[in-house]
């Protein structure tokens, strides 16, 4: 089996798919000629062509919303918006019309998009290029949002966003593109959207991540003997695994780049709170970002969770 | 019954300087003798910086930095019709509209290290943050501009911005609402032909960028961005236009984006040598010191000496902010609101 990056492992998906479904289309900037500025797309247009590979203006609203009229007309497409820091300009056009198309005509119209989009710090890269604000697109019932941590699970859940019938955002931790191989197998594999995955087992505590968060998060626990979630999905997340673990563990720690308020470990907290308090034997912990703005380069060290971090919080509640 | 044609616009296009150096002078703005050694000297720095930044890019120490080289015209020749009361509502590659108006050169490599710091506008300067988000701060321009109008200031407003940002939505919003509110706002578009891999052609239908103004009440004009006597013209006519009750104008300024989109780019993988080659031909700099010499403004001596003066003055920017202490993790937390939550006091404590 080859061992591939995130980006070819992505790249490798949108092949297999398009292959497969020419409802599959792709539309973005800089996507055709140029590959995409991470060049996940590379080699698309010259295999697909302009039809189903299409380069837009820069206009992030009237990507996500063309694909929304693609996808009530019976194509599937795919929108890549090229930093999670410009999705924002496209929030109304996701939250007011794909997130509710399917109710708001009774499911006469769905709304099979997915919307690909880099995410997340740690490549020193200007403003507005390092977003972590996932939980704003929890918020919206109707979309499902997607976090792989690895090349597999990159093709996987890819593989199964462009199946789902209803909108998914697919968050790609810019850091990891080309950080990790692993093997990926070629043909079909897909990894279920909602569920999580238990990546280590442990006894002591429930450590719960996403995305890049996670490999630091492997890194953080070494001799603890630490059970590791990833969620892959956050909406709707597999609240069934968390709960299993943390029964089992009693303790837990939630990992994540996005700033600490409001931030999506709080769901997660709250619902451990809600279901399963009688098994804690400590307090929830968070170890996040802080709540100021995604700063610059120079600060950025400072900003993200680091594995130092991880484990004074996996000490803390250990000791509680 | 016929159809009766119920209006008819007509997009001009301004050039003065040509590509060997010859004036129109009928068209020739007032400008001094020392005023266009002044020109030649800013556009000389730009590209002098340009040309470092990059290098200290490939050295590591500068974060992703977007070239301006080729459109050192557009920008001086703009910036050179600005008052100091103006303000000036910046994209993210207008480098030497800020040195023209004074922006300390230190703080410009501070911000493209990866320092907010060197965000910070000097008090006696009216210029927003850079902006990163393509587009999105037209609308602030309207707003500045509105507020302008509102206190009856005699002040102008730019909004620069790039080929790209004429297709989002932004653009359309604040192009409408200026010119609906006939407001004191000029936008300056540096048309240089590429918003990464796409090609203006590629972004709009529209012939020119200049007529979409037409669409929203006011007027367009496209002009040489390479020629600095017909941005300059054109800037000073808008401006005074703005300050004047006349309302907005757009001003397509035609120029070439002669490097990579970043230092993250490659724009070999979309574009030919040829193009390139052909825009090496209308430099800017290039044609401005062909003109001086016809009018005996240039001397190896003096071309010489104000290469130096663009080195030494980048050399001693590059000293200043290298020198500067690094920032501290406190100043995360410093400019996140004037009054911290009690979380964000408790985080600023424990990093
Ligand atoms: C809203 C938004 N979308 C996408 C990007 C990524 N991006 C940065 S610059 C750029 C092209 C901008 O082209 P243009 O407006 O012509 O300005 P130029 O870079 O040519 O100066 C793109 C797509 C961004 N910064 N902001």
């Amino acid at each position: 089996m080859p061992l591939l990056n995130m980006v070819q492992a992505i790249n490798l998906a949108l092949n297999e798919e398009m292959e497969r479904d020419d409802r599959v289309v792709l539309l973005g900037e800089d996507v055709g000629r140029d590959g995409g500025v991470f060049r996940i797309t590379e080699g698309l247009l010259e295999r697909f062509g302009s039809e189903r590979l299409i380069d837009t203006p820069l206009s992030e609203s009237a990507i996500v919303g063309a694909a929304i009229g693609m996808a009530v007309y019976g194509l599937r497409p795919i929108a890549e918006i090229q930093f999670m820091g410009f999705l924002y300009a496209a929030f109304d056009q996701l939250f007011t019309h794909a997130a509710r198309l399917r109710s708001r005509s009774r499911s006469r119209y769905t709304c099979p998009l997915v919307v690909r989009t880099p995410y997340g710090g740690g490549i020193k890269a200007p403003e507005m290029h390092e977003e972590s604000t996932e939980a704003f697109f929890c918020h919206m019932p109707g979309v499902k949002v997607v976090v792989p941590s690895g090349p597999y699970t990159a093709k996987g859940l890819l593989t199964a966003a462009i199946r789902d019938p209803d909108p998914v955002l697919f968050l790609e931790p810019t850091r990891l593109y080309r950080l990790i191989r692993e093997e990926v197998p070629a043909g079909d594999y897909i990894v279920p959207l909602g569920r999580a995955q238990v990546v280590r087992e442990g006894d002591d505590v429930t450590l719960i991540a996403w995305g890049s968060m996670l490999e630091w998060v492997l890194k953080a626990v070494g001799e603890y003997s630490a059970e590791v979630i990833d969620l892959l999905t956050l909406n709707p997340f597999d609240a069934e695994t968390v709960l299993a673990s943390v029964r089992k563990t009693g303790r837990v720690v939630i990992v994540h780049e996005a700033v600490k308020s409001c931030g999506f470990g709080a769901e997660i907290a709250a619902t451990i709170a809600e279901e399963a308090i009688l098994h804690l034997r400590g307090p929830i912990l968070r170890v996040t970002a802080p709540d100021v703005t995604v700063p610059l380069a120079k600060l950025l060290d400072h900003y993200l969770p680091s594995a130092e971090r991880i484990r004074a919080a996996l000490d803390e509640v250990l000791q509680y | 019954m016929p159809e009766d044609i119920i209006s008819t616009y007509a997009v001009k296009r301004l050039h003065i300087l040509d590509e060997s150096g010859i004036v129109d002078d009928a068209l020739m703005p007032a400008v001094t003798e020392s005023d266009i050694r002044r020109m030649y000297e800013l556009m000389v720095l730009a590209r002098t910086f340009d040309e470092r930044a990059l290098a200290l890019q490939r050295e590591g120490r500068l974060g992703t930095y977007p070239p301006i080289m080729g459109q050192e015209a557009a920008q001086v020749g703009s910036a050179f019709a600005l008052h100091p009361t103006d303000w000036v509502i910046p994209s993210f590659r207008e480098m030497a509209v800020h040195f023209t108006l004074g922006y300390p050169i230190h703080l410009m490599l501070q911000y493209w290290g990866g320092d907010e710091r060197g965000q910070r506008t000097p008090d006696n300067l009216n210029i927003l943050p850079i902006c990163v988000s393509v587009g999105t701060h037209i609308p602030h321009a309207v707003g500045v501009a509105m507020a302008a109008k509102y206190r009856r200031d005699p002040v102008a407003v730019v909004a620069y911005f790039g080929d790209g940002a004429t297709s989002k939505g932004e653009f359309h919003e604040g192009f409408n609402m200026a010119g609906l509110f006939r407001l004191p706002v000029v936008f300056i578009c540096q048309n240089n032909q590429w918003a990464i891999s796409i090609p203006v052609q590629g972004q709009t239908a529209s012939a020119t960028l200049a007529q979409k103004a037409f669409a929203y009440g006011f007027e367009g004009v496209q002009v040489d961005g390479n020629d600095v006597f017909a941005v300059y013209r054109a800037a000073s006519e808008a401006l005074d236009k703005a300050r004047s009750g006349g309302g907005p104008t757009f001003i397509e300024c035609l120029t070439y984006r002669m490097a990579d989109h970043t230092t993250s780019d490659d724009a070999s993988r979309y574009r030919s040598p040829e193009e390139v080659a052909s825009w090496r031909g209308k430099d800017p700099i290039l044609r401005l010191e062909r003109f001086m010499a016809s009018r005996g403004l240039m001397s190896d001596e003096y071309a010489r000496d104000v290469k130096q003066r663009a080195a030494d003055t980048i050399d001693e920017a590059v000293r200043a902010e290298e020198a500067a202490p690094p920032p501290t993790a406190a100043d995360m937390f410093d400019h996140a609101c004037a009054t911290l939550g009690q979380r964000q006091a408790a985080q600023r404590k424990e990093l």
